[in-house]
C-alpha cells in the first residue's frame, strides 16, 4: 500500500568509470507489480538493493509515499527482498525461516506459530514446518522464502529473478502463486529478470533498462507492439528490420510502398514487424502484400519458422503449422504485412 | 592392481596409528604409573610398592595445585574469549576482503608461529614493565595471544571465506537489526570455526611456559610452571599426578569437539581461498 518513487537514482561503483545504474526515474503506483527488465549486468538488482536499503546510491532519492527513504536503515524500510537464491537460513527449520520476520519485530511466540500456519497453508506447503531447507525442493524452497517475506505484510516486496530457478511447469504455478498472494495483499511489488517472456507474464507494466539506462517503461504489450528502437525491439524477440523513409502514411523501402498505421513518424527510419505478424498465403484483399520466396523452413512444434527472402531483404515469420503444411524450401508464397502490425523506429 | 592399493592404503593407516600411539599415548603410561609408585627403581619392568602418596600430596591444599589450575583455566579462558573477539573482524577481513597491503596483514599475524616466542617476549617484557603488566595475571593472559591469535585468525578466515554475507543482507531485510542479524545468522553459521580456532586458542594458552614464566615473573604460576618446578627437584610421582590433571583438560576438549575436528566442518581450511 505503498506508492514507490524512484528519482534520478544514479550508482556509480568505486573504481568504475561507467555508472551501474544511470539516472532513474520510476513511479511505481500503489499495489502493482513491476519489473525492471534487462541483460545481466544492466543494473536491475542494483536498483533493488538501493531500494533496499542494502547498497548506498550514488545520487538520487527513492521516496515511499513521496517521503524519502534515503534515511531509513533497511530493518525500518518496510521492504523484504527476496533474493534469487532464496538464503533460507540453513540451521533453522522451515517454520523459524517463515517466522523470523516477526520474531525480529517480537511478536509474542504463539502468535507467530499461528501465522506461521496460516502463511505455509497459503503457499500450500501446509505440513512442511519442521522440515530443513535442505529437505526441500528448489520450488518449495522459493514458496518458504516467499512466505519469510509476505508473512511481514510489507510495504514493499522485492523479488530477484523469482521464476527463473523453476522448472517450465513450475513456472506457471509460481507465477499464479505471486501475483495472486499479491494482489489480494495489495502490496506494491517489484522484480527484476532478464527473461523478456518471465516479466510479461508477471508484471503489470515492464520498465526495460539496457547498460543501466531506462529504455521503456510501459505495459507489457506495448514492447511487442510499439518499442521505442530497434535495441528494444530485438530484446523483445523482434527479427525484421527493414531501412527505407517514411512520410507518415506510407513507408518506401526495398519491400516496395507500405501502408501505415495511425501515429507512425515521418523521417528515415527502420521498419519493424514481429515475425508471428506475417500472413502467409495471402489473398489480393489483403493489406500490403508481397512476393516472397522461402528460403528455409524449421519445424519447432507449435509453429513452424519460415525464412523468407523479398528482393535482397530477409524476413522472418513464424506461422501456425497447419497453414504451411504444403509450403516447402524455394516456394514463391503471397505474403502480408497488415498496417495495424507495422511500427517505424527512429533512425 | 586394486587389492595392491588398497594394502597399501591400510598399510599406512596401521603405520600411521602405531606412530601416533607411540608419540602420544606411551609416553603417558610411566607417567601415570609414577603417579601411584612408592619408589620405582632400574630394573623393575613395574614399581615393588604402589601408593597413593603423591595423589593425596597433589590434592592437598598445601601443594598449591588445585589454586594452580584454577588459574590456568582462568588465564586460558580469558586468552581464548580474546582471541575469538579479535579473530573474528580479523578472519573477517582476510577472508572476505581485498585490500591493500593484506598478504602484510598475514605475515604479521602468522608470524608468531615461525618467530621464537622467546625473541619476542623481551621487548613485549620492557613495554610491559612501562605499563604496569608485568607480573600479574592480566598481563600473562594478553601476551598468552601472541601465539594463540594465528590459529584462531587462520581458522576464521578460512570460514569466511566460504561464507555468504548475503545471508545478512536478507535478515536485515526482514526487519533484523545489526546485533540481531549478527546473533541470529551470521553466529550460527560461523560457530564451526569459532570451535575449532577457540580449542586450539584455549591448548595453546594452557601449555604456554617461556611467555608465563617472563610476564609473570614467576608470580603467576599456571600448571606447567608447577609441573617444572616438581620435575626439576626430581619427584617424580608428584610430577605424574600433576601431568595427568595437566593432560586431563586437553583430552576432555578433544572428545567434546571431536566431530568439528572433521576436515567435512570446513572450519579446518586455513586461509581459504588465499
Amino acid at each position: 500500500m505503498t506508492h514507490v518513487s524512484i528519482k534520478e537514482l544514479t550508482k556509480i561503483y568505486p573504481g568504475s568509470a561507467e555508472p551501474a545504474l544511470d539516472q532513474l526515474s520510476l513511479e511505481i503506483p500503489t499495489g502493482e507489480l513491476t519489473a525492471l527488465l534487462g541483460p545481466s549486468g544492466c543494473g536491475k538488482t542494483t536498483t533493488m538493493k538501493m531500494i533496499a536499503g542494502l547498497l548506498a546510491q550514488t545520487s538520487g532519492d527513492v521516496l515511499f509515499d513521496d517521503r524519502s527513504v534515503l534515511n531509513d536503515r533497511p530493518e525500518h524500510r518496510g521492504v523484504v527482498m527476496v533474493f534469487q537464491n532464496y538464503l533460507l537460513f540453513p540451521y533453522m527449520s522451515v517454520a523459524d525461516n517463515v517466522g523470523f520476520g516477526l520474531k525480529m519485530r517480537k511478536v509474542p511466540k504463539p502468535e507467530i506459530d499461528r501465522r506461521v500456519a496460516e502463511i505455509l497453508e497459503l503457499v500450500k506447503l501446509p505440513d512442511l514446518g519442521s522440515r530443513r531447507p535442505s529437505e526441500l525442493s528448489g520450488g518449495q524452497q522459493q514458496r518458504v522464502a516467499l512466505a519469510r517475506a509476505l508473512i511481514v505484510q510489507p510495504n514493499v516486496l522485492l523479488l530477484d529473478e523469482p521464476l527463473s530457478n523453476l522448472d517450465a511447469h513450475l513456472r506457471f504455478e509460481m507465477r499464479d502463486l505471486i501475483r495472486g498472494l499479491q494482489q489480494e495483499m495489495g502490496i506494491t511489488t517489484i522484480f527484476v529478470t532478464h527473461d523478456q517472456e518471465e516479466a510479461v507474464v508477471l508484471a503489470d507494466k515492464v520498465a526495460l533498462i539496457l547498460d543501466g539506462r531506462l529504455k521503456q517503461y510501459e505495459n507489457a504489450d506495448v514492447f511487442y507492439k510499439r518499442p521505442i528502437d530497434e535495441a528494444t525491439a530485438r530484446f523483445f524477440g523482434g527479427q525484421n528490420f527493414v531501412s527505407g523513409k517514411s512520410n507518415g502514411l506510407v513507408f518506401e523501402s526495398a519491400l516496395g510502398k507500405l501502408a501505415l498505421p495511425e501515429g507512425a513518424i515521418s523521417g528515415s527510419g527502420k521498419l519493424t514487424f514481429r515475425p508471428e505478424n506475417i500472413r502467409i498465403n495471402a489473398t489480393k484483399t489483403d493489406e500490403n502484400t508481397l512476393k516472397a520466396v522461402v528460403n528455409e523452413r524449421i519445424f519447432l512444434g507449435t509453429q513452424t519458422r519460415l525464412r523468407l527472402v523479398v528482393g535482397d531483404e530477409k524476413l522472418d515469420a513464424i506461422a501456425n503449422p497447419n497453414e504451411v503444411e504444403n509450403i516447402s524450401t524455394g516456394d514463391s508464397v503471397n505474403i502480408s504485412l497488415p498496417a495495424s502490425s507495422l511500427w517505424v523506429l527512429p533512425k | 592392481m586394486v587389492g595392491k592399493e588398497s594394502f597399501s592404503v591400510r598399510s599406512f593407516r596401521v603405520l600411521t596409528g602405531i606412530v601416533l600411539i607411540t608419540w602420544l599415548i606411551l609416553p603417558l603410561i610411566p607417567l601415570a604409573i609414577w603417579s601411584f609408585a612408592k619408589g620405582w627403581f632400574f630394573p623393575d619392568l613395574l614399581p615393588k610398592r604402589w601408593s597413593m602418596q603423591a595423589w593425596d600430596y597433589a590434592l592437598s591444599d598445601t601443594a598449591g595445585v588445585i589454586d594452580s589450575l584454577w588459574l590456568t583455566i582462568g588465564i586460558s579462558l580469558a586468552a581464548t574469549a580474546l582471541s575469538i573477539l579479535v579473530g573474528i573482524p580479523a578472519g573477517r577481513a582476510l577472508g572476505m576482503y581485498k585490500f591493500k597491503g593484506k598478504e602484510l596483514v598475514e605475515l604479521l599475524i602468522l608470524a608468531p608461529t615461525i618467530v621464537p616466542g622467546i625473541a619476542v617476549v623481551l621487548g613485549i617484557h620492557s613495554v610491559f614493565i612501562s605499563m604496569g603488566l608485568n607480573n600479574t595475571v592480566s598481563g600473562v593472559i594478553l601476551v598468552h595471544l601472541i601465539p594463540t591469535l594465528p590459529y584462531m585468525v587462520l581458522v576464521m578466515s578460512g570460514i569466511f571465506a566460504n561464507y555468504d554475507p548475503s545471508f545478512e543482507a536478507q535478515a536485515r531485510s526482514l526487519g533484523a537489526s545489526p546485533i540481531k542479524t549478527f546473533w541470529h545468522v551470521t553466529l550460527p553459521a560461523i560457530m564451526p570455526g569459532i570451535i575449532v580456532g577457540g580449542l586450539f586458542a584455549f591448548l595453546v594458552s594452557w601449555s604456554q611456559y617461556i611467555l608465563t614464566l617472563l610476564i609473570g615473573g614467576g608470580r603467576v604460576v599456571t600448571l606447567p610452571l608447577l609441573l617444572f618446578n616438581f620435575a626439576t627437584s626430581g619427584r617424580n610421582d608428584i610430577t605424574g599426578a600433576i601431568g595427568m590433571i595437566y593432560i586431563l583438560p586437553g583430552i576432555i576438549i578433544l572428545l567434546l569437539t571431536a566431530k568439528h575436528l572433521s576436515g567435512r566442518s570446513g572450519a579446518v581450511g586455513g586461509f581459504g581461498q588465499i
